[in-house]
């Protein structure tokens, strides 16, 4: 069974199997509007939990993604260089946005499940 | 994702109206050439004329051995031609699809969009002032090395501060000055502090010429009253903090009144207080920045001190300095010398300790030339008078808006009036949209989304060149419009602007694939 | 007060409106310790005509090249600029009117912005470019903190060749925002090797074309050897009318092309406001600093143009913008755009031969001088001499006599004895022939 778990930053992680897919949830890409542009890491960077990996650009808005896990960058979305609308479009599933391999497969456990992250945006003001 | 981005990603949602990708929408009336009226239709220059053709006539060069390596340009560059009508026919076209202070009131928020006198258009193209060559001998640039002079020398006694470094080309390249002074400042103390503070109603230019100067930012809230938190500043304050970056009057047009036990805080830690001059119209003649304990301030020529915008520039940027920072003041330093003034352009003394060198030659001379004139035309008692009317001005637009927008912060306004949206709540009415129906009514919206400490930010700033006749009529715009939204008519919000230049833009397309620059047809449909 | 619409009735009208009784009371929220009373110790207001009377006197005390003989260029140049050019830009709508942030009613702006970007991108035959930065000098930075941006590296390799504002500059910025420059001395007389000096923490190696002494260069394989080390390669130029005659930099292999734009519909003024101009490969597009303007459609299905890629910029992305610039050179950059599209093709390449012409020809006539010598090998419009006596000397003697002959070399390199008999010459359009009479008769009784 595929497992997803989310950050109060709003990315969305996925495992599968060794590597764990990263994007942003359907709830961010609705605030930031139509995206323009996705910067993705390079491949091979490491990343840490919490910090800037990547970053998602409307027409008059810029937010980053931060990795949920510290890892290394072993795969990115290239189809959105060419294609930014799949983030709109199916945030969580095409529109994935880079795969790392963590160095603590736990922090991920660490993580909102989706009921907590419903209960999570739902409090927002 | 960033929690940042949100203050202005309604904005974002709201840039291409709904259904423009899919289904372009009818003209309301076509005509056979496209036109409409006085609208007129003008093509790239590089759809028109001929490549023989050149609205220019040389003298016919001889044959001669040349001097270029093997190095000529071959290959056609592919620039079009044309005659001199045809350029001045599309240059006079395209004029005509811009709004401007010419045409009518121009209320952009922390803008200053004021009159351009044409006198300064005038003085600043004397052949004297125009066609000097940054390189001259000195002997033959005494008047141009006077009007610096006597521009520091108004600019240093409206501030009270002790010098002025006229180099910076923009307010964004002052404040990089005046970030780069303080670092050096703090270097030559021997400390370095890592953190800069700014203020979340800041402009933009404020944390990224920080940023750029290297330094960590973070944002100090404002409090219920607009201003700037003090508690939360001092909370802040520490051994790594090198500056406070604040606007005076701030974004929400109010005077910081705690402004001095600000500058009492920041010193007393040890860190020095920027103070961004873009609103500096408000204060002329009443309030002196160096009375305040202020630092470093940059002021815009091109707002305060009435030198032209330009459709973005070019702007002039100088920054006013306190004793503490005056030796860090970037090259090249007018000094007197025994032939009278000159250009000191090394790190020798009295500039040794200086940044050195932020720009070519010697900064946006032009721009001196202009503002020199008004500050000659207004004299003392205009230049109080100019911000008295500016304050007055934007007052009189709080009194009578009050009732219509929703005033973000009670109180007396300086130079300019924060509103919000609340009073859109439930109609189904953007900020956004309502900007641009205010495009209809022929005025050019005013700032919106900014500053960040409010949602759905209007900021008006009149000036004082705004008669009380355009401001009534302005009033009477807003109100309408303001009826007609509550009145339950969004789609008419949405379609604006119907009656502009153009209609609203798919700005989403336009950055998703951007095309930067016209390319011949047959390259474009290659892919190129 | 001439630009006040207010009158004294209207304010009366306007207070009672707001409910205060004088102008005082709004200022009520600024403390009393930071209030000043009275007037400022500064002069009261002039008329029009008196402010014009006093500024024409500060004007009449400077020489200004259209009442002399003038041969000076480095880095600012003297050319004619058709009178079009100077009616267009005083158009109140194109003067008066602020950054296009509303695009329906700033296509004027847009429009003739996008028509820059396309002029610069094929003159420098570069794919792309922007919508203007300050001057050279700080697109030079700029290009340099990009290309820091674009390959993670932070050191850039500056030719002795730049000019030495330019490299001022970049290490002004280099010590504050934190990367290293290596400034190469400047070499008038031989060739340098940069290619071996770029290492693994070169992000860029920067040259000027033609370069300050006015020597052209062939950049290829400088260029190439950027690409093949991870570095890039910027080219800086400051007489852009040279790019009429002489191969481009993104012919050459060029990443980054940082200019100076003030020849083309831009007086000399002192040296200021001039133009920057800003261009690269498509690849970086993104992490351009400045405004870009991008051609789009309406909601009625027209082509217009509206500012694009704004979230690089800093009032989206505050501190983490690619750039702190917010206000170019806009007005510079119209200026720039009549001054070319009067010119065209034809023109351009005629403009660029014609001071091409005359720069050859003032070479061999000062050159027959006893004991003066060009350097060059190739060049433009502009060319360095060397003098049997110290340059700086030559060149205010001879603005004794009404001469304005060149700039020393010790101007921008002070207590550099081996540059000190150096003078760069320009010869544009503007020399006429007698000009060039009299310079070369004022040097022959100068140097006598």
């Amino acid at each position: 069974m595929t497992q997803r778990r989310f950050s109060a930053e709003h990315e969305w992680v996925r495992r599968d199997g060794e590597i764990y897919v990263v994007g942003i949830t359907d709830y961010a890409q609705a605030q930031l509007g139509d995206v323009v542009y996705v910067e993705l890491p390079l491949k091979g960077r490491r990343v840490e939990k919490g910090k800037e990996a990547a970053t998602v650009e409307s027409v008059k808005a810029a937010s980053e993604v931060y990795a949920p896990l510290s890892g290394e960058i072993i795969e990115t979305n290239e189809a959105l260089s060419a294609d930014p609308a799949k983030v709109n479009a199916d945030p969580e599933g095409e529109g994935w946005v880079f795969k790392l391999r963590p160095d603590d497969p736990q922090e991920f456990e660490a993580l909102m499940d989706e009921a907590a992250y419903k209960r999570f945006i739902e409090e927002k003001p | 994702m960033s929690d940042w981005s949100r203050a202005v990603s309604a904005s974002a949602k709201e840039s291409a109206p709904p259904g423009t990708t899919s289904a372009t929408r009818k003209a309301p009336e076509a005509t056979t050439s496209g036109h409409r009226g006085l609208v007129l239709e003008e093509e790239l220059l590089f759809e028109q004329g001929s490549p023989d053709l050149s609205g220019v006539d040389l003298p016919p060069v001889e044959a001669f051995a040349d001097r270029l390596g093997s190095l000529e340009r071959k290959a056609p560059i592919g620039l079009p031609g044309l005659s001199e009508p045809q350029v001045v026919r599309h240059f006079t076209r395209l004029s005509q699809k811009n709004y401007a202070i010419d045409c009518g009131l121009y209320p952009l928020g922390s803008c200053t969009m004021k009159y351009n006198p044409r006198a300064n258009e005038r003085v600043a193209r004397l052949d004297g002032f125009a066609e000097i060559h940054p390189l001259q001998p000195a002997a033959t640039i005494k008047g141009a090395l006077q009007v610096i002079e006597d521009l520091a020398h108004w600019l240093e006694v409206l501030t009270g501060m002790p010098a002025i470094a006229l180099s910076p080309g923009a307010g964004a390249h002052g404040e990089l000055c005046g970030m780069m002074t303080i670092k050096a400042a703090l270097e030559s103390r021997g400390e370095e502090r890592r953190r800069v503070l700014v203020a979340a109603s800041a402009h933009g230019t404020n944390p990224a010429s920080a940023a750029t100067c290297g330094y960590e930012i973070e944002a100090v809230p404002s409090n219920e009253k607009g201003r700037l938190d003090l508690e939360e500043l001092e909370r802040r304050l520490g051994a790594d903090v090198a500056a406070l970056m604040l606007t005076n009057p701030n974004t929400c047009g109010l005077f910081e009144d705690e402004i001095c036990e600000i500058a009492e805080a920041l010193h007393r830690a040890g860190a020095f207080f920027y103070c961004d001059g873009a609103n500096f119209n408000a204060l002329l003649g009443r309030v002196r920045p160096g009375d305040l304990g202020i630092d470093c301030m940059h002021l815009n020529l091109h707002k305060t001190f009435s030198t032209p915008h330009g459709g973005g520039g070019p702007g002039s940027g100088p920054v006013a300095l306190s004793a503490a920072l005056a030796p860090f003041a970037p090259l090249p330093w007018l000094v007197h010398g025994e032939k009278g003034l000159c250009l000191r352009e090394g790190r020798s003394p009295p500039a040794a300790q200086s940044i050195g060198r932020i720009k070519g030659f010697h900064g946006q001379f032009g721009t001196f030339v202009r503002a020199l004139a008004y500050l000659m035309s207004l004299g003392a008692d205009g230049l109080k008078g100019a911000a008295e009317d500016a304050v007055l001005n934007a007052n009189y637009l709080r009194t009578r808006l009050e009732g219509t927008l929703s005033l973000s912060f009670p109180g007396m306004s300086m130079h300019e009036v924060l509103f919000d949206d609340r009073f859109l709540e439930g109609t189904g009415v953007s900020t956004l949209a309502f900007a641009k129906a205010m495009i209809d009514e022929g005025f050019h919206p005013m700032t919106v989304y900014f500053p960040l400490v409010v949602k759905g930010a209007m900021l008006i700033e009149p000036t004082e060149t705004e008669s009380k006749a355009s401001l009534d009529a302005f009033v009477a715009s807003l109100e309408a419009l303001a009826q007609k939204a509550r009145a339950g008519e969004a789609a008419f919000f949405h379609e604006a602007p119907r009656l502009a230049p153009r209609r609203r833009f798919d700005e989403v397309a336009a950055a998703r694939h951007p095309v930067l620059r016209w390319r011949p047809k047959a390259a474009a449909e290659n892919g190129g | 007060m001439r630009y006040a619409p207010l009158s004294e009735s209207d304010r009366r009208l306007m207070l009672a409106a707001i409910g205060v009784p004088s102008i005082e009371a709004l200022y009520a929220e600024v403390p009393q310790k930071a209030r000043r009373e009275g007037l400022l110790d500064l002069p009261l207001g002039l008329s029009e005509m008196e402010v014009e009377r006093r500024l024409r006197a500060l004007a009449a005390k400077n020489v200004s090249a259209s009442s002399a003989p003038f041969f000076l260029g480095a880095g600012a140049y003297r050319h004619h600029l058709p009178a079009a050019v100077d009616s267009l830009i005083q158009r109140g709508e194109f003067l008066t009117s602020y950054t296009p942030y509303q695009p329906e009613i700033a296509q004027g702006t847009l429009q003739s912005l996008f028509e820059f970007q396309t002029f610069v991108a094929l003159l420098t035959g570069m794919e792309v470019a922007n919508a203007s930065l300050y001057d050279g000098a700080t697109a030079c930075a700029e290009g340099v903190m990009m290309a820091n941006r674009l390959t993670g590296r932070k050191k850039t390799i500056l030719s002795g060749g730049l000019h030495p504002h330019y490299r001022e500059v970049v290490e002004t910025y280099g010590r504050f925002v934190g990367f290293a420059v290596e400034a190469k001395d400047p070499a008038p007389q031989k060739g340098e090797d940069l290619a071996s000096l770029i290492d693994r923490d070169t992000a860029s190696v920067v040259v000027q074309n033609p370069d300050f002494w006015g020597e052209l260069s062939e950049l290829s394989a400088l260029a190439r050897a950027c690409r093949d080390k991870g570095a890039l390669c910027l080219v800086v130029v400051n007489e852009i009318l040279s790019l009429g005659l002489v191969r481009p930099p993104g012919e050459m292999g060029a990443d980054i092309v940082a200019g100076e734009g003030q020849s083309l519909g831009n007086p000399l003024s002192f040296g200021g406001p001039h133009l920057g101009l800003f261009a690269t490969r498509e690849r970086f597009m993104r992490q351009m600093p400045g405004r870009l303007v991008g051609q789009s459609v309406d909601a009625e299905g027209r082509r217009g143009f509206v500012l694009t890629l704004s979230a690089r910029e800093q009032h989206i992305r505050r501190e983490k913008a690619t750039s702190n610039i917010c206000t170019n050179a806009g007005l510079c950059a119209l200026a720039f755009t009549i001054h070319l599209a009067l010119l065209g093709e034809k023109g351009l390449k005629a403009l660029a031969r014609l001071n091409h012409q005359k720069a050859v020809a003032l070479s061999l006539r000062l050159s027959r001088l006893s004991g003066v010598r060009v350097l060059n090998r190739a060049f433009f419009n502009e060319f360095t001499l060397c003098l049997p006596a110290p340059a700086e000397g030559v060149v205010e003697a001879l603005a004794q006599k009404g001469i304005l002959g060149g700039v020393p070399a010790s101007r921008l390199y002070p207590g550099r004895t081996e540059l000190a008999d150096l003078m760069i010459v320009a010869a544009t359009e503007t020399a006429s022939e007698e000009d060039m009479r009299r310079l070369e008769e004022g040097l022959m009784e100068v140097l006598r």
